[in-house]
Protein backbone atom coordinates (compact mmCIF):
# COMPACT_ATOMS: atom_id res chain seq x y z
CA UNK A 1 0.00 0.00 0.00
CA UNK A 2 1.83 3.06 -0.97
CA UNK A 3 -0.92 5.64 0.18
CA UNK A 4 -4.27 6.82 -0.94
CA UNK A 5 -4.52 8.21 -4.36
CA UNK A 6 -7.62 10.11 -5.18
CA UNK A 7 -8.51 12.00 -8.84
CA UNK A 8 -7.15 15.43 -7.33
CA UNK A 9 -3.48 13.47 -6.30
CA UNK A 10 -3.40 12.16 -9.91
CA UNK A 11 -4.48 15.56 -11.77
CA UNK A 12 -1.65 17.31 -9.62
CA UNK A 13 0.62 14.76 -11.08
CA UNK A 14 -0.31 15.62 -14.67
CA UNK A 15 0.27 19.58 -13.85
CA UNK A 16 3.90 17.96 -13.77
CA UNK A 17 3.66 16.60 -17.01
CA UNK A 18 5.10 18.95 -19.08
CA UNK A 19 4.53 19.24 -23.35
CA UNK A 20 7.69 18.29 -24.96
CA UNK A 21 8.18 20.92 -27.27
CA UNK A 22 7.27 24.14 -24.92
CA UNK A 23 7.98 22.30 -21.31
CA UNK A 24 6.86 25.51 -19.32
CA UNK A 25 3.45 24.32 -20.25
CA UNK A 26 1.86 20.68 -18.68
CA UNK A 27 -0.50 18.43 -20.29
CA UNK A 28 -3.56 19.97 -18.09
CA UNK A 29 -2.30 23.44 -18.66
CA UNK A 30 -3.31 22.53 -22.87
CA UNK A 31 -6.48 21.36 -21.62
CA UNK A 32 -5.59 17.69 -22.97
CA UNK A 33 -6.81 15.53 -20.47
CA UNK A 34 -10.45 14.70 -21.13
CA UNK A 35 -11.02 12.48 -17.95
CA UNK A 36 -9.25 10.46 -15.38
CA UNK A 37 -10.28 7.44 -13.70
CA UNK A 38 -8.99 6.26 -10.06
CA UNK A 39 -10.10 3.25 -8.39
CA UNK A 40 -8.09 0.82 -5.72
CA UNK A 41 -6.84 -1.29 -7.97
CA UNK A 42 -6.18 0.94 -11.27
CA UNK A 43 -5.44 4.94 -12.59
CA UNK A 44 -7.24 5.79 -16.23
CA UNK A 45 -6.18 8.67 -18.17
CA UNK A 46 -7.69 10.08 -21.51
CA UNK A 47 -5.87 12.32 -23.41
CA UNK A 48 -7.24 14.39 -26.56
CA UNK A 49 -4.30 15.04 -29.14
CA UNK A 50 -4.42 18.81 -30.16
CA UNK A 51 -4.39 17.77 -33.66
CA UNK A 52 -4.91 13.98 -34.94
CA UNK A 53 -1.21 14.00 -36.64
CA UNK A 54 0.65 15.51 -33.71
CA UNK A 55 3.96 13.69 -34.20
CA UNK A 56 4.34 13.78 -29.91
CA UNK A 57 1.69 12.06 -28.91
CA UNK A 58 3.81 8.92 -28.28
CA UNK A 59 5.80 11.08 -26.25
CA UNK A 60 3.08 12.43 -23.88
CA UNK A 61 1.44 9.19 -23.26
CA UNK A 62 4.48 7.68 -22.38
CA UNK A 63 5.42 10.90 -20.26
CA UNK A 64 2.32 10.77 -18.39
CA UNK A 65 2.58 6.88 -17.70
CA UNK A 66 5.92 6.97 -16.28
CA UNK A 67 5.04 10.21 -14.12
CA UNK A 68 1.72 8.23 -12.63
CA UNK A 69 3.52 5.46 -12.16
CA UNK A 70 4.73 6.33 -8.73
CA UNK A 71 1.48 5.23 -7.52
CA UNK A 72 2.01 2.64 -7.59
CA UNK A 73 -0.99 0.65 -9.51
CA UNK A 74 -1.65 -0.14 -13.09
CA UNK A 75 -1.86 2.96 -15.20
CA UNK A 76 -3.98 2.85 -18.65
CA UNK A 77 -3.23 6.10 -21.00
CA UNK A 78 -6.11 6.27 -23.76
CA UNK A 79 -5.57 8.90 -26.74
CA UNK A 80 -9.15 9.28 -27.90
CA UNK A 81 -11.04 12.12 -30.27
CA UNK A 82 -14.04 11.24 -28.26
CA UNK A 83 -14.65 15.02 -27.97
CA UNK A 84 -12.44 17.11 -30.21
CA UNK A 85 -9.71 19.02 -28.61
CA UNK A 86 -10.20 22.35 -29.01
CA UNK A 87 -7.80 25.30 -28.13
CA UNK A 88 -10.68 27.10 -25.79
CA UNK A 89 -9.80 24.13 -23.60
CA UNK A 90 -6.06 25.90 -22.76
CA UNK A 91 -6.32 27.25 -19.10
CA UNK A 92 -5.94 30.61 -18.07
CA UNK A 93 -2.85 29.33 -16.13
CA UNK A 94 -1.80 27.92 -19.66
CA UNK A 95 -2.60 31.03 -21.75
CA UNK A 96 -0.27 33.14 -19.38
CA UNK A 97 2.49 30.78 -19.53
CA UNK A 98 2.40 30.45 -23.43
CA UNK A 99 2.68 34.56 -23.70
CA UNK A 100 5.24 34.66 -21.02
CA UNK A 101 6.95 32.25 -23.12
CA UNK A 102 6.73 34.30 -26.41
CA UNK A 103 3.80 32.91 -27.53
CA UNK A 104 0.41 34.20 -28.43
CA UNK A 105 -2.82 32.56 -27.23
CA UNK A 106 -5.04 31.33 -29.41
CA UNK A 107 -7.43 34.25 -30.41
CA UNK A 108 -11.19 33.39 -31.31
CA UNK A 109 -11.05 36.09 -33.66
CA UNK A 110 -8.06 37.10 -36.28
CA UNK A 111 -8.62 40.94 -34.59
CA UNK A 112 -7.72 39.73 -31.37
CA UNK A 113 -4.31 38.57 -31.86
CA UNK A 114 -1.48 40.54 -29.69
CA UNK A 115 1.81 40.46 -29.47
CA UNK A 116 3.05 38.14 -26.77
CA UNK A 117 5.95 40.84 -26.59
CA UNK A 118 4.48 43.86 -25.96
CA UNK A 119 0.72 43.71 -26.15
CA UNK A 120 0.41 45.60 -29.52
CA UNK A 121 -2.69 45.13 -32.09
CA UNK A 122 -0.69 45.36 -34.73
CA UNK A 123 0.65 42.42 -35.89
CA UNK A 124 0.16 40.72 -39.15
CA UNK A 125 -0.40 37.25 -40.28
CA UNK A 126 2.44 36.44 -42.35
CA UNK A 127 1.67 32.53 -42.80
CA UNK A 128 -1.19 30.55 -41.30
CA UNK A 129 1.39 27.79 -40.97
CA UNK A 130 4.00 27.58 -38.54
CA UNK A 131 7.12 25.03 -37.52
CA UNK A 132 4.64 22.61 -36.00
CA UNK A 133 1.20 21.52 -36.68
CA UNK A 134 -0.54 24.12 -34.09
CA UNK A 135 1.45 26.96 -34.80
CA UNK A 136 0.53 29.85 -37.07
CA UNK A 137 3.57 32.56 -37.92
CA UNK A 138 3.14 36.55 -37.03
CA UNK A 139 5.41 39.84 -36.86
CA UNK A 140 4.81 42.77 -34.63
CA UNK A 141 4.89 45.66 -36.54
CA UNK A 142 5.12 47.76 -33.05
CA UNK A 143 8.21 46.18 -31.37
CA UNK A 144 8.75 44.25 -34.79
CA UNK A 145 9.73 41.07 -33.34
CA UNK A 146 8.15 37.74 -34.99
CA UNK A 147 6.25 35.49 -33.32
CA UNK A 148 4.12 32.27 -33.30
CA UNK A 149 0.59 31.86 -32.36
CA UNK A 150 -1.40 28.73 -31.61
CA UNK A 151 -3.67 28.11 -34.09
CA UNK A 152 -7.41 28.41 -33.24
CA UNK A 153 -9.26 25.02 -33.71
CA UNK B 1 -26.07 4.50 -30.09
CA UNK B 2 -23.53 3.29 -32.73
CA UNK B 3 -23.38 -0.54 -33.82
CA UNK B 4 -20.04 -2.41 -32.94
CA UNK B 5 -18.13 -3.91 -35.73
CA UNK B 6 -19.48 -7.39 -35.56
CA UNK B 7 -23.20 -5.89 -35.80
CA UNK B 8 -22.65 -4.28 -39.51
CA UNK B 9 -24.24 -5.98 -42.13
CA UNK B 10 -21.45 -7.40 -44.18
CA UNK B 11 -22.40 -5.24 -46.54
CA UNK B 12 -22.18 -2.70 -44.68
CA UNK B 13 -19.37 -3.60 -43.00
CA UNK B 14 -17.64 -3.84 -46.72
CA UNK B 15 -18.73 -0.39 -47.80
CA UNK B 16 -17.66 1.40 -44.68
CA UNK B 17 -13.88 -0.56 -45.08
CA UNK B 18 -13.54 0.94 -48.68
CA UNK B 19 -14.86 4.27 -47.72
CA UNK B 20 -12.11 4.56 -44.77
CA UNK B 21 -9.65 3.14 -47.65
CA UNK B 22 -10.73 5.69 -49.77
CA UNK B 23 -10.48 8.50 -47.51
CA UNK B 24 -6.82 7.23 -45.74
CA UNK B 25 -5.35 6.49 -49.72
CA UNK B 26 -6.58 9.97 -50.48
CA UNK B 27 -5.38 11.82 -47.74
CA UNK B 28 -1.78 9.28 -47.77
CA UNK B 29 -0.99 9.92 -51.24
CA UNK B 30 -2.11 14.14 -51.53
CA UNK B 31 0.42 14.27 -48.11
CA UNK B 32 3.59 12.46 -49.94
CA UNK B 33 2.65 14.57 -52.84
CA UNK B 34 2.73 17.81 -51.48
CA UNK B 35 5.88 16.94 -49.01
CA UNK B 36 8.17 17.30 -52.59
CA UNK B 37 8.12 20.32 -51.94
CA UNK B 38 9.82 21.11 -48.81
CA UNK B 39 12.79 22.58 -49.33
CA UNK B 40 11.83 24.10 -52.55
CA UNK B 41 8.53 25.66 -52.69
CA UNK B 42 8.82 28.84 -54.67
CA UNK B 43 8.42 30.81 -51.19
CA UNK B 44 9.94 30.06 -47.56
CA UNK B 45 6.41 30.80 -46.07
CA UNK B 46 5.10 28.15 -48.78
CA UNK B 47 7.69 25.75 -47.84
CA UNK B 48 6.68 25.87 -44.26
CA UNK B 49 3.03 26.03 -45.51
CA UNK B 50 3.49 22.73 -47.89
CA UNK B 51 5.22 20.40 -45.26
CA UNK B 52 2.36 21.26 -42.37
CA UNK B 53 -0.25 20.28 -44.16
CA UNK B 54 1.18 17.20 -45.73
CA UNK B 55 2.16 16.75 -42.03
CA UNK B 56 -1.78 17.25 -41.41
CA UNK B 57 -2.74 14.75 -44.52
CA UNK B 58 -0.58 12.09 -43.40
CA UNK B 59 -1.61 12.55 -39.69
CA UNK B 60 -5.14 12.32 -40.94
CA UNK B 61 -4.43 9.22 -43.36
CA UNK B 62 -2.85 7.54 -40.24
CA UNK B 63 -5.95 7.74 -37.73
CA UNK B 64 -8.12 6.29 -40.85
CA UNK B 65 -5.68 3.36 -41.30
CA UNK B 66 -5.59 2.47 -37.45
CA UNK B 67 -10.04 3.10 -37.86
CA UNK B 68 -9.53 0.86 -40.95
CA UNK B 69 -7.20 -1.55 -39.02
CA UNK B 70 -9.56 -1.94 -36.13
CA UNK B 71 -12.64 -3.26 -38.89
CA UNK B 72 -10.88 -5.35 -40.93
CA UNK B 73 -8.89 -7.07 -37.58
CA UNK B 74 -7.05 -9.18 -39.61
CA UNK B 75 -3.95 -8.84 -38.21
CA UNK B 76 -2.34 -5.56 -40.39
CA UNK B 77 -1.61 -2.25 -38.43
CA UNK B 78 -1.92 1.05 -39.84
CA UNK B 79 1.26 1.36 -41.19
CA UNK B 80 1.12 -1.99 -43.15
CA UNK B 81 -2.01 -1.08 -44.77
CA UNK B 82 0.03 2.22 -45.33
CA UNK B 83 2.98 0.58 -46.47
CA UNK B 84 2.62 -2.81 -47.77
CA UNK B 85 0.35 -2.90 -50.59
CA UNK B 86 1.38 -3.01 -54.12
CA UNK B 87 0.86 -0.17 -56.05
CA UNK B 88 -2.66 -1.75 -57.58
CA UNK B 89 -3.44 -2.32 -54.66
CA UNK B 90 -3.87 1.82 -53.99
CA UNK B 91 -7.66 3.03 -53.65
CA UNK B 92 -7.11 6.96 -53.57
CA UNK B 93 -8.85 8.99 -56.40
CA UNK B 94 -7.26 9.21 -60.00
CA UNK B 95 -6.93 13.30 -59.40
CA UNK B 96 -3.98 12.35 -56.89
CA UNK B 97 -2.58 10.00 -59.47
CA UNK B 98 -1.51 13.31 -61.99
CA UNK B 99 2.51 14.26 -60.82
CA UNK B 100 2.73 17.55 -58.62
CA UNK B 101 3.74 19.55 -61.60
CA UNK B 102 4.20 23.53 -61.12
CA UNK B 103 2.74 25.68 -58.44
CA UNK B 104 -0.03 26.17 -60.07
CA UNK B 105 -1.16 22.47 -60.57
CA UNK B 106 -0.43 21.78 -57.24
CA UNK B 107 -2.49 24.90 -55.69
CA UNK B 108 -5.69 23.65 -58.31
CA UNK B 109 -5.51 20.11 -57.29
CA UNK B 110 -5.36 21.56 -53.68
CA UNK B 111 -8.06 23.52 -54.11
CA UNK B 112 -10.53 20.93 -56.07
CA UNK B 113 -9.17 18.08 -53.45
CA UNK B 114 -9.60 20.29 -50.20
CA UNK B 115 -13.23 21.73 -51.33
CA UNK B 116 -14.53 17.92 -52.25
CA UNK B 117 -12.96 16.15 -49.16
CA UNK B 118 -14.91 18.78 -47.18
CA UNK B 119 -17.95 17.54 -48.52
CA UNK B 120 -17.04 14.24 -47.89
CA UNK B 121 -16.27 15.04 -44.21
CA UNK B 122 -19.73 17.34 -43.85
CA UNK B 123 -21.92 14.12 -44.46
CA UNK B 124 -19.93 12.03 -42.61
CA UNK B 125 -19.74 14.55 -39.25
CA UNK B 126 -22.73 13.56 -37.79
CA UNK B 127 -23.21 9.62 -38.97
CA UNK B 128 -23.57 6.56 -36.95
CA UNK B 129 -20.44 4.67 -36.82
CA UNK B 130 -18.95 7.04 -33.63
CA UNK B 131 -15.60 6.56 -34.06
CA UNK B 132 -15.63 7.64 -37.65
CA UNK B 133 -17.71 10.90 -36.81
CA UNK B 134 -15.58 11.86 -33.71
CA UNK B 135 -12.65 11.51 -35.91
CA UNK B 136 -14.20 13.64 -38.79
CA UNK B 137 -15.13 16.18 -36.28
CA UNK B 138 -11.79 16.72 -35.19
CA UNK B 139 -10.04 16.63 -38.87
CA UNK B 140 -12.36 19.36 -40.05
CA UNK B 141 -11.29 21.76 -37.44
CA UNK B 142 -7.69 21.53 -39.26
CA UNK B 143 -8.59 21.28 -42.79
CA UNK B 144 -10.38 24.75 -42.58
CA UNK B 145 -6.70 25.70 -42.10
CA UNK B 146 -6.21 23.87 -45.43
CA UNK B 147 -9.33 25.62 -47.25
CA UNK B 148 -7.91 29.00 -46.41
CA UNK B 149 -4.70 27.98 -47.91
CA UNK B 150 -5.79 26.49 -51.33
CA UNK B 151 -8.65 29.30 -51.48
CA UNK B 152 -6.20 32.50 -51.23
CA UNK B 153 -3.86 31.10 -53.68
CA UNK B 154 -6.83 30.06 -56.03
CA UNK B 155 -7.58 33.68 -55.95
CA UNK B 156 -4.47 34.85 -56.50
CA UNK B 157 -3.56 33.20 -59.58
CA UNK B 158 -6.49 33.54 -61.50
CA UNK B 159 -6.18 37.24 -60.40
CA UNK B 160 -2.88 37.61 -61.42
CA UNK B 161 -2.90 38.41 -65.29
CA UNK B 162 -0.10 36.81 -67.48
CA UNK B 163 1.86 33.76 -66.86
CA UNK B 164 0.22 32.89 -62.86
CA UNK B 165 -3.47 32.28 -64.37
CA UNK B 166 -2.04 31.20 -68.03
CA UNK B 167 -0.35 27.98 -65.61
CA UNK B 168 -3.53 27.78 -63.61
CA UNK B 169 -5.61 27.79 -66.45
CA UNK B 170 -3.02 24.61 -67.60
CA UNK B 171 -3.50 22.81 -64.95
CA UNK B 172 -7.06 23.18 -64.46
CA UNK B 173 -7.38 21.90 -68.12
CA UNK B 174 -5.20 18.73 -67.04
CA UNK B 175 -6.49 18.18 -63.86
CA UNK B 176 -10.46 19.32 -63.97
CA UNK B 177 -11.68 15.97 -65.60
CA UNK B 178 -10.59 14.43 -62.29
CA UNK B 179 -11.56 16.45 -59.84
CA UNK B 180 -14.67 15.02 -59.13
CA UNK B 181 -13.36 11.31 -58.95
CA UNK B 182 -13.42 12.45 -55.51
CA UNK B 183 -16.43 11.77 -54.97
CA UNK B 184 -17.18 8.81 -57.44
CA UNK B 185 -19.36 6.28 -56.20
CA UNK B 186 -17.90 3.90 -53.90
CA UNK B 187 -19.59 -0.12 -54.19
CA UNK B 188 -22.29 -1.22 -51.96
CA UNK B 189 -22.22 2.41 -50.97
CA UNK B 190 -26.47 3.07 -50.42
CA UNK B 191 -25.76 0.52 -47.01
CA UNK B 192 -23.88 3.44 -45.72
CA UNK B 193 -26.61 5.93 -46.17
CA UNK B 194 -29.02 3.50 -44.92
CA UNK B 195 -26.80 2.85 -41.53
CA UNK B 196 -26.89 6.44 -40.97
CA UNK B 197 -23.07 6.32 -41.50
CA UNK B 198 -22.94 8.78 -44.54
CA UNK B 199 -25.84 11.32 -44.94
CA UNK B 200 -25.81 10.89 -49.00
CA UNK B 201 -24.62 8.80 -51.63
CA UNK B 202 -21.79 9.79 -53.61
CA UNK B 203 -24.35 12.10 -56.74
CA UNK B 204 -25.40 14.09 -54.13
CA UNK B 205 -22.04 14.91 -52.69
CA UNK B 206 -20.96 15.84 -55.94
CA UNK B 207 -23.79 18.40 -56.34
CA UNK B 208 -23.07 19.53 -53.31
CA UNK B 209 -19.34 20.24 -54.01
CA UNK B 210 -20.65 21.77 -57.66
CA UNK B 211 -22.56 24.08 -55.88
CA UNK B 212 -20.30 24.94 -53.43
CA UNK B 213 -17.42 25.65 -55.66
CA UNK B 214 -19.25 27.32 -58.81
CA UNK B 215 -19.30 30.62 -56.93
CA UNK B 216 -15.98 30.92 -56.83
CA UNK B 217 -15.46 29.45 -60.28
CA UNK B 218 -17.90 32.04 -61.67
CA UNK B 219 -16.05 34.74 -59.82
CA UNK B 220 -12.69 34.26 -61.19
CA UNK B 221 -14.07 33.75 -64.65
CA UNK B 222 -12.31 29.82 -64.68
CA UNK B 223 -13.90 26.67 -65.95
CA UNK B 224 -15.36 24.70 -63.82
CA UNK B 225 -14.47 21.15 -63.69
CA UNK B 226 -16.67 18.46 -66.12
CA UNK B 227 -17.95 15.08 -65.30
CA UNK B 228 -15.66 12.61 -64.37
CA UNK B 229 -14.57 9.77 -67.86
CA UNK B 230 -14.95 6.35 -66.54
CA UNK B 231 -16.07 7.01 -62.47
CA UNK B 232 -16.36 3.12 -62.22
CA UNK B 233 -12.67 3.13 -62.62
CA UNK B 234 -11.70 6.37 -60.77
CA UNK B 235 -9.56 4.78 -57.77
CA UNK B 236 -8.27 1.85 -59.54
CA UNK B 237 -5.63 1.46 -62.51
CA UNK B 238 -2.81 4.48 -61.40
CA UNK B 239 -0.97 6.07 -63.28
CA UNK B 240 3.02 5.90 -63.65
CA UNK B 241 3.78 9.06 -61.90
CA UNK B 242 1.56 7.05 -58.78
CA UNK B 243 3.95 4.20 -59.20
CA UNK B 244 7.27 6.16 -59.01
CA UNK B 245 5.60 8.01 -55.49
CA UNK B 246 4.95 4.95 -54.22
CA UNK B 247 8.76 3.52 -54.45
CA UNK B 248 9.71 6.59 -53.24
CA UNK B 249 7.04 6.92 -49.97
CA UNK B 250 7.73 2.77 -49.30
CA UNK B 251 11.77 2.61 -49.53
CA UNK B 252 12.36 2.96 -46.29
CA UNK B 253 10.29 0.42 -45.09
CA UNK B 254 11.54 -1.68 -47.63
CA UNK B 255 14.87 -1.40 -46.17
CA UNK B 256 13.59 -1.94 -43.13
CA UNK B 257 10.17 -2.77 -41.52
CA UNK B 258 10.59 -1.71 -38.00
CA UNK B 259 12.21 1.54 -38.50
CA UNK B 260 10.87 4.32 -36.16
CA UNK B 261 11.44 7.71 -36.18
Amino acid sequence: MIGSVDEAAVRAALGEVPDPEIPVVSVLDLGMVEAVDVTDRSIRVELLPTFVGCPAVDLIRDAVASRLASFGRPVQVDVSFRVPWTSDRITRAGRDKLRQSGFAPPAAEAADVRCPYCASDRVALDNLFGPTQCRSLYYCRACRQPFEQFKAV
Amino acid sequence: MTATAEELLPATRNALSLLLLAMADDEFVIGFSDSEWTGIAPLLEEDVAMSSLAQDELGHAQALYRLLAELVDDGRDADAIAFDRPPEGYYHARLLDHPRGDWANTIARRFLYDTADAIRLEALASGSWTSLAELVEKIRREERYHLLHGGAWLERLAAAPGEPRRRLLEALERMGPDAATVLSPLPDEASLVLAGIVDATSPELEARWRERIRPVFERLDLPMPPAAADPGRSRTNHSDTFRWLHGEFTAVRRIDREATW
